[in-house]
Parts: structure tokens; C-alpha cells; sequence
């Protein structure tokens, strides 16, 4: 990277993230000097017009691409509408060791004069917990499910290529056209309708009107910069402000500023769960790229130097801290936007490109944790493509994630989407599945499958609350089968479906009546056609999901209770039950017994296998299909981002030997350290599930980087990933291991039994070497350098 | 471990049905192309000191003592109904002598700290593992490994099993010390698609104190294979001060030179990864502090071989 970049690059690593509250005092000053009543539609739109008519605007130093969503790099601005930070939240944020923002002194007066005390009482997030039942509340308390709206927006919504061709005028156009054919005669609707498409109106000129605030201030700078480069420079950005987004941009640096500016609007608009994401930027971008180098207008150097500026734009916005207990969770900076590569394109031909290639370098050389990459892999692809992206993946830094392009457009066909639809699509946030550009698809929150289990072993006791939570399924001490055990579980889990999708339909009313978004919804077809909100059903496509966390731990469960207790006998439930209630005290034996001893899944064998399908068929069936308040339904994916580890806090010893409180396994991979037949028995296992059935599935692998060696060992990567997709995998991931993590597994071998080291020639479980050698190998790791 | 109870393990040796294996590993990226299976054939007649598998050596199942798992429940001792395990010190741990391998305490012991390696396998069972990952020989040009031990001392069943694959059309690697007569040597040679054949000392008296039988059939068995199969590998354990002497090397590489089947030479490093099976088995580790070869030594070893006429590498199979 040349000098620019690494100046702003480093800017963005070091400035430390900030609480910033420009955004939080507008919108409160202009909900109290509101005049005349408006629609709520047109409220949102004029209070999110006044926010980006005055907010403080960047440029900063040897910006080519310029706009933040607070007053400067990292500076985070808060949504009070949506979940209002208290006073000791503010503290927490600025005093805790990990994920820490700075609250300025000024932020926090002004939040205990202004913003405290208009909101308190108003945000969604306290409507949301005053409108939730008793039994949905204690669910939540007890962490059988997360709620994702109460702190943020639906969101996870990623772009197609409309802004591109269009410009925002263009839509614009779309809405006035609407507008016109309203049907006042005969449409009940007309007047929700009409004061949606009012809002989308208002909400494009505001965007547009930011943009053209920041070709102001470029001009200004120019006026006073002495260097004539920069000067030059300043005045190509007042010029490209000055025509994007409202145009279709005409050149490579414009179409990323368009997309730059529409990124803003829409993470400003609300927060959005998983930011906002660019989609398949390789095939957007590629015409302009293709053109500039054609006419000379534009070098391959260029075109990287502003890539990369967009890339340390997104690695600018961390994402706003949550409010409440949470607020001494450490959570993460990450926002999930997620930039897709590959695949097909929407006529079905191969998506690859040469800026598929030139990403892919941009990605190894920014090494940022935002945006995340992924790449999707179609048979169509070249292995070329695939072995590009593992060589970036053995460097062990985290990035590209792959995906499964043939199984994606098989995952949203299922769920009816038009082919073409289906190839524009790709994976977002973690590893979702949506139809880019056409798709409202939210994610509503993390489903504890294993704290359900252990509600039915102790008959819908909750032993942690003390409390009777779930229905009386039976006394599992009573139970003479294992089917009987699997029936109750079913019956919990169903259970706890109809509580947490109730609470779901109320909220995503909720978000439609009192917080519609009507520049995201500009955005995404065919909410301007329809005249509806994205919140409200507007989108071509309209999916909840309700994410399933701890698979290899309920399966690993259920499979320990079926051979000890009802096969082998070599256990009585009742002395299984104890032994968990005492989280497995004074019966190490038993422990070791059920972790050893037990058909786990992970390992190709299809005694545990077998019992993952049925849970997931009992997961699928509780949730695939049902009606959501928006014309969808809901269905499943498999992936738990963190909260596997809030989820194994808040649930009791489980079967498998785990103890009380330790996370559980996360995504769709096995157990930590029960698969110890190597990596192609786990992705067998793991295939055995009709991913197609899900909207996404997450699958991590540990490698050591000596495994990933030469050619050789990018091969077999390779071999691995494209035998997963063969077999219909969603999406798989690798980390390379790093040496800390070796050392964990000196400490606690039996979660990493599953750890595969190679030293030249010859591999071996790391936790069987002695620890001589676990060490020489620690020390070789720290200096590895598996590029060669 | 009473010797009755061994001949009779080992009477199953010739019997095409039946093997005795140690173990089945998946995912094997370094014995010939390819993701691969290793099917581990138990018994060996070598007992080469450096031995990385030494659980692979004897002809009968034995059980592993792990030493780091051992809770000290005692389960074991309780549920042996032969009395192995009483008496003396580290009562839980290896067996004595009027041990029947029944795999009891194995059965018992909660925490796999004991092990019995070695497990009487029928063709069609090998078969069924071996099938689970085809997809994956399929896709990465990969297949199956039959190592060891010495797979061709249970030469019938390796026939049956060789045989087998190839009706599936798995591509076939023997990784062999060529410890065998010349005739089973070839025959096997028709159903293997590659051999990795291990030599390691040309002087037969040092061959002999290192690995405790003379290397005249050995070297002569890779002279004939040579001639009738296109595709040997010569394997060379690289031990410091044993094959690693000028003299070992010049013989060796003047040997290869002369035969027109092998197509390459893999020098293996030393390592010490066997070391804590020496004390799982209850044995002794022969090879003390010798440290693995450095890079540099491994370099200069291979570009000493080159000369010969052959392509060397370091450490496992180049790829396809």
C-alpha cells in the first residue's frame, strides 16, 4: 500500500472508537421543536433530513474517499430512539477493559440534560419490554433466546446493483411515478402509502443534500490547501460529491463514493443489525473498472489506492455499543458488513473477475477486521479463484470465509425466490443467506437448543432461575425410551418457538408502526412500487429467522443419554441427573465416562449423526414456514456469532460432560475437541444436514499452519472446501491456529483433542506429543510462515 | 503377555479375511497423493531404533498406558478378572504377564487412558472406513495408504484389501520396508498403484545393529521390484549419525541410481513424535537426546542425493 493509505490506515487502527452524541442531540432537538403533525413515515424522513442537514461533515487529511457517520474516524453517534444509554452504561463503555469507547465528558452532560431525559420512557427498547408477556420476559431472563431487536434495528440488509444504474434521482423518479398511479379511489392503503413514498422522497434529497455538504467542504479545503496535488484532489471530491449519489457515477471513483454515501445514509438512518453491506462489489464495480482502464482514465494502482480508501472507511464505524446489562458484555467492534466475491453472475455465467483478484490482494494487504470478505464458490468457478482465496485463508488472519454459491442459490430457490434473484444473492453478517437488493431478511435472535434440553431432563425446571419455565414434559427419571426423551424435547422446543415467535410478531409491528425506514427501503425492491416500508413488508422478499446455537452440544447430549442410560445402561438417569445438578462434583469418572465413551458427532458416524438430524429436523419443523407479519415466514439458520458463550453461561452440566456454564459448541461444528477422526469426517458429519432447508449454516476448522505448507498443503485445502460444497456444505471456515491457542490446549487437552499438528512429514494430535514437543512446536508456530 | 496368547493372535496372520490393525487415520496428506486413508497394518520384524510407530511393531494387540489421562479411579484394576493388573507399583498401568488382552479394563476405564491397539479387522470392515471418505480420493486425486507395521507381513489380507479397492478404484500405496520374499513383493505389485519403500542403511552389519535383521533381501526385493513396477518412492529416514554418514549416503544414492522404477527419493527428518508411545508401551526409547536434523542438513542431504540422478524432496509426498 503506498504511502496515503497506510497513513489513513494507521489513523483507523489507532484512533480509539468514541461515543459520539451529534446525532443523538439533533434528532432530540428536532422531536422537540417538531411543528405540525406528520405522518410517522414523514416524521422518520424529516428528523433523519434534519440530523444529515446538520451534522458535522469530515474530510479528512489525503481522504479520496470521504463521509463518517459520526464527526470523525471511529467517532460512533447513538440511537436513543431505538435503546437510550444511561448514565452508568456511558461509564461502563468508558472504563471496561475490552471493547472500550471513550465518552466524553460533553456526551455525558449532554446526555443527562437533554437526551436522558426526553427519551426515557420512549425508546422502542422499553415498549418492546413493556408490550413482551411474562413468559416470553422469563424465557429471555433464563437465556433461552436473545432478542436482536430490542437493541438495534432489523437490519442485515445488503445492495444490488441499483444504485449504480440509477442514482438516487432515479429512484426518486420511481417514487414520484408511484405517487401518481396511487389508486385514491379504490386502495384503503392509500394514505400509508402515499406518506411512505413521501418519506423515501424526502430521505434521497437528504442524502443527496449530505453529499452535497461534503462537496462543500472539499471545495473549502481546496480553496486553502497549498500543495496543488492535494488541491487537484479536493477538487475532483467536490466535483464527485457534487454528482454522486444523485447520478449514476460515470467513473470507478464515483461508484465507490455513491456507494459510500448510501452506506451512510442508511447506518445513520438507523442502526441497522449487521450494518449494511455492498454485496457482490467485484461484479458492481467491474464495468467502471473495466472502462477506466480502457479510456486511460484509470490505472490498476488507482483502482487499488481507492479500494482501499473504502476499505478504512468501513473499518471507520465500529458498531454502537448496546445499552443495559449488556453493556458490560464486551461484545465486539465488528458490524458485520460483509463484502461478497465470485460466484455467478445473474445470467448464470461465471462472476469471477479480474477485480475479484484485485480485491482479493486489496483484502491481504488491508488485513482489517471491517468489512469482512467472503467469497462465494460456484462449480462454475475456477479453481484459480478457490486457490487465490486459500492463500489469503493459510495466512491465518481470519479472511476470506467460504461460501457455497451453488447451495445458496439452491437455499433461496427453497424458499421461492426467481433464479436470477437467487444468483444475485450471496451470504451476509455471519454466513446469512439473502436475495441482495430484493430481500428484507432479519435475523430476530439466538435460540439456546441446549438450555432446552436441559429444561426437559429437569421436566420444564429451570434449575438456575429456580423456576418452573417450561411445560411438565414428564419425569425423565419415569422415561422407559429414548424416543420418550426426544419427545419431550420436541415438545420444549416447540414451546419455546410459539413464545419467542409471539414476541417476534409484536415487534416486527412494532418497528412498522413506530420506526419505519424509508431511505433503506428506497433501497431495497420493491418497497417503492408497493409503497411499504422495509419494516412493513415492502421488500420482493420478506424472511425471519430464528437462529439455532449449540447443535454439537444437544446432539453429543442426547447421544451420551441413549447409549449410557437407555443402551449400555451403564448409567441410571437418576444418577446422570444428579451428576449434572452437581455440575459433575465428586464424579469425574462419570464425566470422563460420558465424554469419552459416547458416539459424538464429528466423526462420521452416523450412531451420533443421526441423532443431529433429528434435532435439526425438530428445530427445522418447530420454525420453517411459519407466517411472520410481513407476507414471509420464518426459518432457520445454524450459527451463533458469540453467543454460544452467553448461552453456555446460563445453562447447567449437559450429558456430554460439559460443564455448567462453559460455552457450548458453536455454529454447526462439533463439539470443542469431540471430533477425532480429522477434518474430513467432520465435514461428512457435518454434510449430513439438509443445509438447503437453512439460510445459513456456520462451520469452523482448526488448522495448524504447518498443515497448510507449500502447494501441497493448499491443494488438500482446496480438496476440503470443494468436496464440502460436492457434498451441499453452506459455508466453511478455517483458522489457523495460532500458537496461543496451542498453549490453551496444553492447559485444557480435552477440548482440543481434536487439534491436528504436521511437522514435515508426518502429522499427529497435538494433545498426544509430549510436552517437549508441544512446545517446539508452540515455538515454531509463533515464527510460522506458511506462505511458501 | 503370555506367549500363547500371541501365537494365537498371529495365527490369523495369513488368512485373507481377517487383519490385525492399529489403526485407521483419515485425512493423510503425506503418503502419496492426494487426501488419503492409512490403513496401519500391526507386526513388523524390524526393530528399527527410531521407530515412529512402535505400537506397529509387534504381531498381537497390546494395551497403551496414558499417562496424562489417568484419573487414578481404579476402575481398571476392578473390572480385570485376571489379576494383570494387581500388585506393585503403578497397579493401574501396564498389565503383566498373565494379561489376555480381553480389553476389559479398556472397556472400563472412563478417561481413555488405556488404549488396546490392535484390532482384528475383516476385509470388508477395512473396506467400509476406507469407503466413508472415497469422495474426498475422488476429488483431490487421493486414495489409500497401506502402512505399518509391515503391511506385507499379513500379505494375504493386503491382497484381499488391494484387490478390493481397486474393484472401487481407489489408487493404492504400500508404504513397505520390503521385508518380505520377492515373489509376494510382485504380486502385490499388480494391485499397488504406488510404493513408498523404505531404505535406510546399505553396510548390513549396521543395518542389522539398528534395525535387527540384514538389508540383503531388502535391497535386493527393491532391485526387482524395480524392474517390474514403474512407480517406487525410496523413503529415507534421515537419522542423525546413523543414515545420515557420507559413506551411507554415496552407497545409496549409487544404488538408486540403478534402478529405473524409482522415480524419486523422500527424505524423512528424524523426529521424536513416537517418543511417548516408547512409555504408553512400557518400553524403553532407545534414541535418548538425539535431536531432529536441522533444515540445513536436511538441504544439504537432499542436493548430495540429487546428484544421483533422482528428484529428492524433504519430507512427504510433492503433490500430484
Amino acid at each position: 500500500m503506498n504511502a496515503r493509505v497506510a497513513l489513513l490506515r494507521e489513523q483507523s487502527l489507532s484512533t480509539q472508537p468514541s461515543i459520539a452524541s451529534e446525532r443523538a442531540e439533533l434528532l432530540t432537538r428536532f422531536y422537540l421543536q417538531q411543528g405540525e403533525k406528520v405522518s410517522t413515515p414523514v416524521q422518520r424522513a424529516l428528523a433523519f433530513r434534519f440530523v444529515l442537514e446538520n451534522q458535522p461533515v469530515y474530510v479528512g487529511q489525503d481522504e479520496l474517499i470521504v463521509g463518517e457517520r459520526g464527526p470523525g474516524p471511529k467517532a460512533t453517534p447513538t440511537y436513543p430512539e431505538l435503546c437510550c444509554h444511561s448514565l452508568q452504561d456511558l461509564d461502563l463503555l468508558a472504563t471496561r477493559d475490552k471493547i472500550r469507547f471513550e465518552v466524553p465528558d460533553r456526551v455525558k452532560r449532554v446526555y443527562r440534560e437533554t437526551i436522558i431525559p426526553y427519551w426515557q420512557g420512549k425508546s422502542l427498547r422499553e415498549m418492546i419490554f413493556r408490550e413482551m408477556s411474562d413468559a416470553w420476559k422469563a424465557a429471555y431472563d433464563a437465556g433461552v433466546f436473545t432478542e436482536f431487536m430490542e437493541q438495534r434495528a432489523p437490519g442485515h440488509t445488503v445492495l444490488d446493483d441499483k444504485i449504480y444504474r440509477r442514482g438516487l434521482l432515479g429512484l426518486k423518479e420511481d417514487i414520484r411515478k408511484a405517487l401518481d398511479e396511487l389508486d385514491y379511489l379504490h386502495d384503503p392503503e392509500c394514505y400509508a402509502r402515499r406518506e411512505e413514498l413521501r418519506a423515501m422522497a424526502i430521505c434521497i434529497d437528504a442524502v443527496i443534500g449530505f453529499a452535497h455538504r461534503h462537496a462543500a467542504k472539499a471545495r473549502e479545503l481546496a480553496q486553502r490547501e497549498n500543495d496543488p496535488g492535494r488541491k487537484r484532489e479536493l477538487e475532483r471530491i467536490a466535483e464527485i460529491c457534487s454528482r454522486v449519489p444523485a447520478h449514476p457515477p460515470t467513473d470507478f471513483w464515483e461508484a465507490l463514493q455513491a456507494y459510500w454515501f448510501v452506506h451512510l445514509g442508511v447506518i445513520i438512518e438507523l442502526n441497522t443489525w449487521d450494518a449494511f453491506s455492498p454485496g457482490r462489489l467485484d461484479q458492481h464495480l467491474y464495468p467502471f473498472y473495466r472502462k477506466g482502464l480502457a479510456d486511460g482514465t484509470l490505472t490498476v494502482e488507482r483502482a487499488k489506492e481507492l479500494l482501499q480508501c473504502l476499505w478504512i472507511k468501513f473499518n471507520n464505524q465500529p458498531a454502537p455499543p448496546k445499552v443495559g446489562v449488556t453493556a458490560a458484555e464486551s461484545g465486539t467492534y465488528v458490524d458485520f458488513a460483509n463484502i461478497n466475491l465470485g460466484g455467478l453472475r445473474r445470467d448464470g455465467a461465471d462472476g469471477v473477475n479480474e477485480l475479484t483478484y484485485l480485491i482479493l490482494e486489496i483484502i491481504d494487504d488491508m488485513r482489517l477486521t471491517q468489512p469482512n470478505t467472503s467469497i462465494l464458490l460456484s462449480q462454475k468457478n475456477l479453481d484459480r479463484f478457490l486457490g487465490a482465496a486459500c492463500r489469503i485463508i493459510r495466512k491465518g488472519w481470519g479472511q476470506p470465509a467460504v461460501f457455497n454459491c451453488d447451495a445458496i442459490i439452491a437455499e433461496l430457490l427453497r424458499q421461492g425466490k426467481t433464479l436470477e434473484d437467487a444468483r444475485d444473492g450471496g451470504a451476509s453478517g455471519c454466513v446469512e443467506t439473502g436475495a441482495f437488493g430484493k430481500e428484507s431478511y432479519i435475523l430476530t435472535g439466538y435460540y439456546n437448543l441446549a438450555k432446552v434440553l436441559e429444561l426437559a431432563l429437569n421436566n420444564g425446571f429451570d434449575p438456575r432461575k429456580g423456576i418452573q419455565l417450561g411445560p411438565t414434559t414428564g419425569d425423565v427419571r419415569e422415561f422407559e425410551t429414548y424416543e420418550e426423551l426426544f419427545d419431550a424435547f420436541r415438545k420444549q422446543l416447540l414451546h419455546f418457538v410459539d413464545i419467542k415467535i409471539k414476541g417476534n410478531n409484536l415487534i416486527e409491528r412494532m418497528f412498522a408502526t413506530h420506526m419505519p425506514a424509508p431511505f433503506l427501503s428506497t433501497l431495497i425492491s420493491d418497497c417503492i412500487a408497493k409503497g411499504r416500508d422495509y419494516h412493513d413488508g415492502g421488500a420482493r422478499y420478506n424472511t425471519t429467522y430464528i437462529q439455532g446455537v449449540g447443535l454439537g452440544t444437544v446432539t453429543d447430549s442426547l447421544s451420551a443419554i441413549k447409549h449410557h442410560v437407555f443402551c449400555k445402561k451403564t448409567l441410571t438417569m437418576d444418577e446422570l441427573l444428579n451428576a449434572l445438578l452437581d455440575n459433575f462434583e465428586g464424579c469425574e469418572e462419570v464425566r470422563q465416562l460420558l465424554l469419552n465413551k459416547t458416539p459424538r458427532y464429528g466423526n462420521d458416524d452416523d450412531r451420533a449423526d443421526s441423532i443431529m438430524r433429528a434435532v435439526f429436523e425438530a428445530f427445522h419443523t418447530s420454525v420453517d414456514g411459519r407466517p411472520n407479519t410481513k407476507g414471509g415466514v420464518y426459518r432457520i439458520n445454524l450459527l451463533p456469532t458469540t453467543c454460544h458463550i452467553y448461552f453456555g453461561s446460563v445453562t447447567g452440566a449437559t450429558p456430554e460432560g460439559r460443564k455448567a456454564g462453559k460455552p457450548l459448541s458453536e455454529g454447526i461444528s462439533p463439539v470443542q475437541g469431540a471430533d477425532r477422526r480429522g477434518p474430513t469426517a467432520v465435514l461428512l458429519s457435518a454434510s449430513k444436514m439438509d443445509h438447503a432447508r437453512t439460510g445459513g449454516t456456520l462451520l469452523n476448522q482448526k488448522f495448524s499452519p504447518q498443515l497448510l505448507e507449500g502447494e501441497s498443503g493448499l491443494n488438500r485445502l482446496a480438496d476440503l472446501i470443494r468436496t464440502y460444497f460436492r457434498l451441499g456444505g453452506h459455508h466453511i471456515q478455517f483458522n489457523v491456529v495460532s500458537a496461543g491457542t496451542l498453549r490453551a490446549a496444553q492447559d485444557e487437552p480435552e477440548r482440543y483433542r481434536d487439534l491436528i499438528v504436521r511437522v514435515a512429514g508426518y502429522s499427529d494430535y497435538f494433545c498426544n506429543l509430549h510436552k517437549d514437543l508441544q512446545d517446539e512446536i508452540i515455538a515454531r508456530t509463533e515464527h510460522a510462515s506458511p506462505d511458501g | 503377555m503370555s506367549s500363547s496368547l500371541a501365537a494365537a493372535e498371529v495365527m490369523g496372520m495369513g488368512s485373507p479375511s481377517h487383519g490385525l490393525v492399529f489403526d485407521i487415520m483419515k485425512y493423510a496428506t503425506h503418503d502419496g497423493p492426494g487426501i488419503r486413508t492409512v490403513v496401519f497394518f500391526k507386526g513388523c520384524r524390524l526393530r528399527c531404533r527410531w521407530c515412529h510407530n512402535p505400537e506397529g511393531q509387534r504381531a498381537w494387540p497390546e494395551i497403551m498406558f496414558w499417562d496424562r489421562r489417568c484419573t487414578g479411579c481404579g476402575r481398571c484394576l476392578a473390572a480385570c478378572q485376571h489379576g494383570a493388573l494387581a500388585g506393585g507399583n503403578g497397579a493401574f498401568r501396564l498389565p503383566n504377564d498373565k494379561c489376555v488382552l480381553c480389553g476389559a479394563c479398556v472397556e472400563a476405564c472412563p478417561a481413555e487412558a488405556r488404549t488396546l491397539v490392535g484390532r482384528t479387522l475383516t476385509a470388508e470392515q477395512v473396506m467400509d472406513e476406507i469407503g466413508k471418505d472415497a469422495i474426498f480420493y475422488e476429488q483431490s486425486g487421493g486414495g489409500v495408504t497401506f502402512s505399518g507395521g509391515e503391511p506385507l507381513a499379513q500379505a494375504a489380507f493386503l491382497m484381499a484389501v488391494l484387490r478390493m479397492c481397486k474393484c472401487e478404484g481407489y489408487h493404492t500405496t504400500v508404504e513397505t520396508t520390503g521385508f518380505t520374499d520377492v515373489k509376494t513383493l510382485l504380486k502385490a505389485g499388480e494391485l499397488t498403484d504406488l510404493f513408498l519403500y523404505d531404505v535406510k542403511l546399505m553396510n548390513s552389519q549396521v543395518h542389522r545393529k539398528f534395525t535387527g535383521v540384514s538389508n540383503a533381501s531388502m535391497l535386493a526385493n527393491l532391485r526387482a521390484l524395480s524392474r517390474h513396477h514403474g512407480n517406487v518412492v525410496v523413503r529415507v529416514p534421515v537419522i542423525p549419525g546413523v543414515t545420515d554418514t557420507a559413506q551411507n549416503l554415496r552407497e545409496l544414492g549409487e544404488f538408486l541410481s540403478g534402478l529405473d522404477g524409482v522415480s524419486e527419493v523422500h527424505l524423512l527428518p528424524y523426529h521424536r513424535h513416537g517418543m511417548d508411545k516408547y512409555s504408553r508401551l512400557g518400553r524403553p526409547f532407545l534414541m535418548g537426546a538425539v535431536l531432529p536434523p536441522d533444515a540445513g542438513t536436511m538441504r544439504r542431504i537432499a542436493e548430495q542425493l540429487t546428484l544421483f540422478g533422482k528428484r529428492v524432496s524433504i519430507g512427504g509426498s510433492p503433490d500430484r
